[in-house]
């Protein structure tokens, strides 16, 4: 299934964006671990600036799909893309990846962990990141002094920090509180609204996956493949009770087949 | 109000735990005294197990003598000597096959072999090698330090969570910075448990040397002590080993809970 669409997309083009190349092109990708079929027969288009999120039941390969793009699975079966190259070939410095556990290093303190991905002098980045997650006052704590949520912001924080053109986000708020959680969403569309990457948005929040996203890739169970792709035709800045997410959500949880 | 409440319910419980090292003395204090009483009322004979104060006395006239000087510093010399050494070369090859397949799979096999080996079984070879000079016991005593120091290194690179080299991967850090930042920092907790591990050897060996070949040091008291039939010799010079062992490690121990604070 092509999801590139047929809507007039303004392509937001970050600056180093590579003009007439799709920001991220996966065709007909397969990845299986063994016997696992993970992912296939995929295929996705994301432009340059274009928010994505992603849903689909747990073990669907949405995590291996994040994994496939930046690079960290090395064999698969099909292409994936980005900026027009392949991510087999060399990292690129130009992903960012919030994974869907912390991954901190314990060590270091949670400023040195949201600096990870900068060198040199980061011009109060971090500092501002830290308070922005809400953790002002822990930049010196360790994350085993963090909860589970707290750990999870900082992780976000150092995906922001690093400023990627594209950014993938694993279910980077499955640990908050509802508040908390609405909060962070709207700092991450702040982010986006700013720096304007393409970001790629995985969560098992259907509420959350309308909310946020230009478009809501629906991935199917076993093995993994694009179920549906839907529009959100809701001008930003939405309100999360806007009219038009309704329905938005409705096709969400029926190709979900809940 | 409520941190107040907290900070009082916790002070007594920190001055306990403050003095808790005491408790670890009560039964050697109680072992001493018992040694005393056995030996006055006679149930050892003094010429095979002297009294405490006995082995108190010989050490420290020998101390005063400025005997025990000599020996306790050739010892101490050859230790750390032998651990810097035996310490350098496990750092070395630990990290060569802890971040090479090739150079683990060349090389492990033959340490760990090796590695079984008992100390004592060296010392002829190594007194033909190196003579009975200073340098064959250090070899010796590094050979003991390098055991732990390299295993526990090598495997601690190898088993660095994957999720973190992921994460130095992703967020481009770049190799020689994953390893200052993300592979040392992981491997650390497990190179000191390796040089804790060595320290102890190092002890061990340092014994199996100068019992064997030499004429100072505490080693060489031990067996000076039985060939003058001097059992207060003897048992200070245990307790001699004893007490510079337990404060190695206690040093070591002291750098470990220092630098690994995680
Ligand atoms: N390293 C691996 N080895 C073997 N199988 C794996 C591996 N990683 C993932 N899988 C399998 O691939 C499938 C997809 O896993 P993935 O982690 O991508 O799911 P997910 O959609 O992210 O699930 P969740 O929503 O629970 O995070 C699962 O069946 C899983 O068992
Ligand atoms: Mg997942």
């Amino acid at each position: 299934m092509s999801s590139t669409g047929d809507r007039d997309l303004e392509p937001r083009g970050g600056d180093g964006a590579d003009s007439d190349q799709p920001a991220l092109e996966v065709s007909a990708l397969r990845k299986a671990y063994g016997d696992t079929v993970a992912l296939s027969d995929v295929d996705l288009t994301v432009d340059h600036g274009e928010f994505v999120t992603v849903v689909g039941p747990s073990g669907c390969g949405k995590s291996t799909l994040l994994r496939v793009l930046t690079g960290l699975e090395e064999r698969f079966e099909g292409r994936a893309e980005i900026d027009g190259s392949d991510v087999r070939e060399g990292g690129s410095d130009d992903v960012g990846m919030v994974f869907q556990e912390p991954r901190l290093l314990p060590w270091a303190t949670v400023r040195e962990n949201v600096a990870v991905g900068l060198d040199g002098p980061d011009d109060g980045r971090v500092d501002d990141l830290v308070s922005q997650v809400g953790l002002e006052g822990f930049g010196d704590t360790r994350p085993d002094e963090l909860s589970g949520g707290m750990a999870q912001r900082v992780s976000l924080a150092r995906g922001l920090a690093y400023e990627p053109e594209l950014l993938l986000l694993d279910e980077p708020f499955s640990a908050l509180d509802a508040l908390t959680k609405y909060e962070q969403q709207d700092f991450l569309l702040e982010v986006w609204n700013r720096l304007e990457p393409t970001v790629l948005l995985v969560t098992h929040d259907v509420e959350e996956a309308a909310y946020l996203g230009d478009r809501v890739v629906v991935l199917g169970d076993q093995p993994g493949t694009v179920e549906r792709v839907i529009d959100v035709a809701v001008d930003r800045p939405r309100e999360r009770t806007a009219d038009g997410l309704v329905p938005v959500r409705e096709s969400i949880t029926d190709a979900l087949g809940v | 109000m409520a941190t107040v409440r907290k900070r009082a319910l916790r002070r007594p419980e920190l001055d306990l735990d403050r003095f808790r090292w005491l408790l670890g003395l009560v039964v050697p204090a109680i072992l001493v005294v018992l040694w005393h009483v056995l030996v006055t009322v006679g149930v050892f004979a003094p010429h095979q197990l002297p009294g405490p104060l006995t082995v108190a006395t010989t050490l420290y006239s020998m101390a005063v003598a400025g005997e025990l000087t000599g020996h306790v510093a050739i010892t101490l010399q050859r230790v750390a000597a032998g651990i810097l050494l035996g310490v350098s070369v496990g750092i070395l090859f630990g990290a060569v096959t802890g971040l090479y397949g090739l150079a683990h799979d060349l090389l492990d096999p033959l340490f760990q072999s090796t590695k079984n080996i008992p100390s004592l079984a060296w010392v002829p070879l190594f007194l033909l090698w190196f003579g009975i000079g200073e340098g064959a016991k250090v070899t010796l005593i590094a050979l003991g330090a390098f055991f732990p120091v390299y295993l526990n290194f090598s495997t601690g690179i190898k088993e660095v969570d994957r999720d973190l080299l992921e994460v130095a991967e992703v967020y481009d850090i770049g190799r020689l910075e994953s390893l200052r930042r993300v592979v040392v920092p992981a491997a650390l907790p497990s190179l000191l448990v390796g040089i804790r591990g060595g320290v102890g050897l190092a002890w061990m060996f340092v014994v199996a040397a100068e019992l064997i070949a030499a004429s100072q040091g505490i080693g060489f008291l031990l067996s000076d002590g039985r060939v003058m039939s001097r059992p207060d010799v003897i048992v200070g010079s245990i307790l001699l080993f004893a007490f510079f062992g337990n404060l190695s490690d206690l040093a070591v121990k002291g750098v470990q809970r220092r630098v690994v604070d995680w």
